[in-house]
């Protein structure tokens, strides 16, 4: 039981990051390979917060979320005018020198890594913080300042004559996912209660970017889906120890060629979600029948 | 010329590189009219809708909206400002329903900050009201409302077009400047645009700039045309004035005449 509460902790956890990378990746478009680097910001500063300062785990929580945000000001700027394919290569370099710096750093540990850290993360920490980010990441897509997100996704250009800073949703985007890819990492640091730079590698962020195109782009529930998906895979196929990751692998090509949107792509499964897909349906097929008779009415 | 200027240029140039592709461009837009800007593929007509909406930074000269320079502004400060376009290859929010490309538009009308929809305070449900109302009632007008649930992709090519007008118009725009607004459009389809852009005009008292080929569309309602070829003005006048301009025949409707 210990064994799938501990599993069902560790999905917790990466939801956390994976919904913050969602609203950047899945809703803003901006495709990072860098957020493992948020993540060890958090991690490292809510440890410090909690074993050298002593202080209690809800500032160390608030700490590690708001320094990886702040962090993330400074990167955006240097980077958010950067166009497609550079933003993402310059997220790469941040996560890398992060991880660089914590190996260099020895009051944190160095490259050795920090045991003994306090555990405080508990399941209800994780549950509730689950519930509050899950709120705030959909009513924030569902608001004008997220609809302005997903326009500058769609087509950029149009977003700006639509009045739209384009910029500054972005900046929005990012600084969001950093700070709950920071509460993330101060939730890991404090139920592994053991830290080490390799633990935030670029494998880190790219299995954060996995889940959320796996899940689907641009849905939120999705992105719940895939991460539970893919953080309980490699632990269900534990017995095929060297094939888990083969496994893990093949499952997300499988849905990368089967479904290139991701499991659900663009579509929410709630009620109003369900009904938008039904209702694009009807009036996609009245429109087409319309046209038809259109035609028919021509010929005749 | 009669009212007050909305939109001025004065002597606009931009290069690129060694390239004018504008030069020396000088003309003005009236307020509540509407007029055309012609002129042969490359002339540099869509340049200028870049230069006028911040795509593009001018190198010299000066654009003026409503007696203030706006060439130094951010696009989208432009666009809040009250200048808005459409583009010669549609560019509509492709994956969002009908409804959202113009929900998404109006959000100019809301002054609710993030903080306010993250937590939904009551100023978010008030004015988000507003909007959903707004949204619909322009997709009313311009007759989109029983489109509004398809994606923006799977519309017809006309209605497309017809939507990325509705999305401009949910900014309140003051001046419209429509590129190419009949491009792959039949007679039929081109005259009802017609109707659609004045009345639309009349509505919202807008003053519109529109670049097109099709002449029917241009010489229908177009108060003031100004004529440019290889980015130089070429003639600047009333419809009849330009239409019966021995240059602009030459360069520009000459070639058109001998096709049909």
């Amino acid at each position: 039981m210990d064994y799938i509460q501990g599993i069902a902790v560790l999905i917790g956890i990466n939801l956390i990051a994976v919904l913050g990378l969602c609203v950047l990746t899945g809703f803003t478009g901006l495709f990072s390979f860098g957020h493992g680097g948020f993540m060890a910001i958090g991690a490292y500063i809510s440890a410090i917060v909690t074993a050298k300062l002593n202080l209690p785990f809800s500032v160390a929580i608030l700490a590690g979320g708001l320094s990886a945000g702040i962090i993330s000001v400074f990167i955006g700027q240097l980077t958010l005018k950067l166009k497609g394919d550079y933003f993402c290569i310059a997220t790469m370099g941040f996560g890398e020198a992060i991880r660089i710096i914590l190996n260099n750093t020895n009051y944190v540990g160095g490259a050795r890594g920090w045991a003994d850290l306090p555990q405080l993360t508990t399941w209800v920490w994780v549950v509730g913080l689950d519930i509050v980010c899950i709120a705030i990441t959909w009513n924030l897509i569902n608001s004008r300042q997220g609809r302005n997100m997903i326009a500058v996704r769609e087509e950029e250009l149009a977003a700006q004559m639509a009045g739209v800073n384009v910029f500054r949703y972005k900046m929005i985007a990012l600084v969001f996912s950093a700070v709950m890819a920071g509460i993330a990492g101060a939730l890991l640091a404090n139920y592994l209660q053991f830290l080490r730079p390799t633990m935030f590698n670029m494998l880190k962020s790219t299995d954060l970017t996995i889940m959320v195109i796996f899940g689907g782009l641009g849905s939120i529930s999705g992105t719940i889906v895939g991460t539970i998906l893919l953080v309980s895979l490699p632990e269900v196929f534990r017995n095929f120890a060297q094939w888990r990751l083969v496994i893990y692998g093949l499952a997300v090509i499988v849905i990368m060629v089967g479904r290139p949107k991701g499991i659900m792509g663009g579509m929410e499964l709630t009620p109003s979600g369900i009904r938008k897909i039904f209702a694009a349906r009807r009036a996609k097929a009245t429109l087409e029948a319309e046209i038809k008779a259109a035609e028919r009415g021509d010929a005749a | 010329m009669s009212g007050v200027t909305i939109l001025e240029l004065k002597s606009l140039t931009k290069r690129f590189g060694g390239l004018a592709a504008v030069n020396d461009v000088s003309f003005k837009v009236r307020e509540g009219g509407i007029s055309g800007l012609i002129g042969p593929n490359g002339a540099g007509k869509t340049t200028i809708f870049n230069l006028i909406t911040g795509v593009y930074k001018v190198t010299e000269g000066q654009i003026l909206f409503k007696d203030k320079p706006i060439q130094d502004q951010e696009p989208y400060k432009i666009a809040c400002g009250g200048v808005t376009r459409t583009f010669q290859n549609i560019r509509l929010f492709k994956e969002l329903s009908v409804f959202d490309n113009v929900y998404t538009a109006c959000h100019l009308s809301a002054k609710h900050n993030l903080f306010e929809s993250v937590f939904r305070l009551p100023r978010y449900w008030r004015e988000d009201k507003i909007l959903k109302e707004k949204a619909r009632s322009l997709l009313g007008i311009m007759g989109l409302e029983e489109r509004q649930d398809i994606s923006a992709n799977n519309l017809p090519y006309g209605l497309q077009r017809r939507l990325e007008i509705t999305r401009a118009l949910a900014l309140d725009p003051k001046l419209l400047l429509l590129d190419e607004p009949a491009a792959g459009m039949n007679p039929d389809e081109t005259e009802q645009l017609m109707l659609l852009i004045g009345k639309v005009r009349k509505m919202f008292n807008l003053s519109v700039l529109v670049i097109e080929h099709h002449m029917d569309l241009i010489m229908g309602i177009c108060e003031h045309i100004h004529v440019l070829n290889f980015g130089c003005t070429l003639a600047d006048g009333s419809a009849e004035a330009v239409a019966n301009d021995p240059k602009v025949v030459e360069a520009y409707l000459g070639a058109e005449e001998e096709k049909k």
